[in-house]
């Protein structure tokens, strides 16, 4: 049965730099303590005008451009966000028809910061099902549309971007390049991060929700490390959801990684929820931190709260 | 079960640890927040680390009434 790799990987952020400082106009709060709290240094924030389905599209672009396939070979499209404003047509639709990908399988998942994993076992398990050859695998996020700007808890915290990794199957003989994935959810504390109701904006318990990451995710992700049969010393990478500087030197200091480049996004990027896996994953292969071939650790969690991880061979 | 003091070492212990504390000016009167400034989130790793040094469980709710180190020897002592 073929298993299915990354080939490519494409990311887009708004213009838009937002720094503490011009956070710090707006709130009451400042530079020294978001970089010691969050771990923060700046945030992309899209234009009023520019959507999730567009920066998806932007990110999607990318990856199909640096994959050597054409739209025409795409045959399913998975959108990981929480925060697009349109209910229909989904997000994977619109990018599918901005790139000119016709008829192709297209769904919208929404684990909120836990999304990309979850959508890219999607594609791996479609492709291993036979319902896909090639597959486009987008986070993307326009958590500004949610935010409210009064509150110093959460406006510090969220920006908007988009990942995205073109999935293919790989031949007979050839290693699966995605490992299986490690998925489930915390139901009973799902209160811990919430964008509800008509016109909302996100809200978090964020005490509980660093006790939780701190405490549940090491595991979960040993657990894919072991599931793909991959000892923690060979792991070249981690690339886990950018929540927190704090949260993300908690689970690596337990995962006990001696190899790994530590993924770090967030200080240049903030929290961009189900965007921020693909999107640090994209910059450390453009910027060659990671050999072609060497495998990583992604793991996303939080809203719902909802985790997924697996281990991936680099593109 | 660990007398007071012993909890209070075993504290000062994961304070330094976890928040670079100096365990000299740990003591059962000194604030965590004021005192000892352990911030919010240093916090919570502070409580994480206790449950498994004294086998406790120390909930969400409760670790807002932990204001001094005092404060959660009682709940170990209490819990244990």
């Amino acid at each position: 049965m073929p298993g299915s790799r990354i080939i490519s990987l494409g990311h887009y952020q708004p213009s838009r730099v937002l720094t503490n400082d011009d956070l710090a106009q707006i709130v009451e709060t400042n530079d020294a303590w978001i970089r010691d709290r969050v771990g923060i240094a700046t945030r992309r924030i899209a234009s009023g005008e520019e959507t999730v389905a567009d920066m998806a599209s932007a990110a999607a672009e990318k990856a199909l451009a640096g994959s050597g396939l054409t739209a025409g070979d795409i045959d399913f499209v998975v959108v990981a966000t929480c925060s697009s404003v349109d209910r229909c047509p989904n997000v994977a639709t619109r990018v599918a028809n901005r790139l000119g990908i016709t008829a192709p399988g297209a769904l919208d998942v929404n684990t909120a910061c836990s999304g990309f994993s979850y959508a890219l076992a999607t594609a791996d398990h479609a492709v291993r099902a036979g319902a896909s050859r090639n597959a486009l695998v987008i986070g993307a996020e326009k958590l500004s549309d949610f935010t409210d700007w009064t509150d110093r808890s959460t406006a510090i915290i969220f920006g908007d971007g988009a990942g995205a990794a073109v999935v293919t199957a790989t031949a007979d003989d050839e290693p699966t390049g995605i490992g299986p994935v490690v998925w489930g959810s915390a139901p009973e504390k799902g209160d811990a991060v919430r964008i509800e109701g008509w016109r909302p904006y996100i809200q978090q318990e964020g005490q509980a929700v660093f006790r939780w990451a701190t405490t549940a995710i090491a595991p979960l992700a040993l657990q894919a490390c072991e599931r793909a049969g991959v000892a923690t010393s060979d792991i070249a990478a981690f690339v886990s959801h950018q929540a927190n500087a704090r949260i993300i030197d908690g689970i690596a200091k337990r995962l006990k990684l001696a190899n790994a480049v530590i993924a770090k996004d967030i200080v240049e990027s903030g929290n961009t929820s189900a965007a921020s896996v693909p999107l640090a994953l994209s910059k450390l292969v453009e910027r060659r931190e990671v050999p072609s071939g060497a495998p990583v650790l992604l793991f996303g969690f939080g809203g719902g709260l909802t985790y997924a991880g697996q281990v991936v061979r680099c593109p | 079960m660990s007398s007071r003091e012993e909890i209070t070492a075993g504290l000062a212990e994961i304070l330094e640890e976890v928040a670079g504390v100096n365990p000299d000016d740990v003591a059962e009167e000194k604030n965590f927040t004021e005192d000892l400034d352990v911030d919010s989130l240093s916090m919570v790793e502070v409580v994480v680390a206790a449950e498994e040094k004294f086998g406790v469980k120390i909930p969400d709710d409760e670790v807002q009434n932990l204001k001094t180190v005092g404060d959660a020897v009682s709940f170990i002592v209490k819990s244990s």
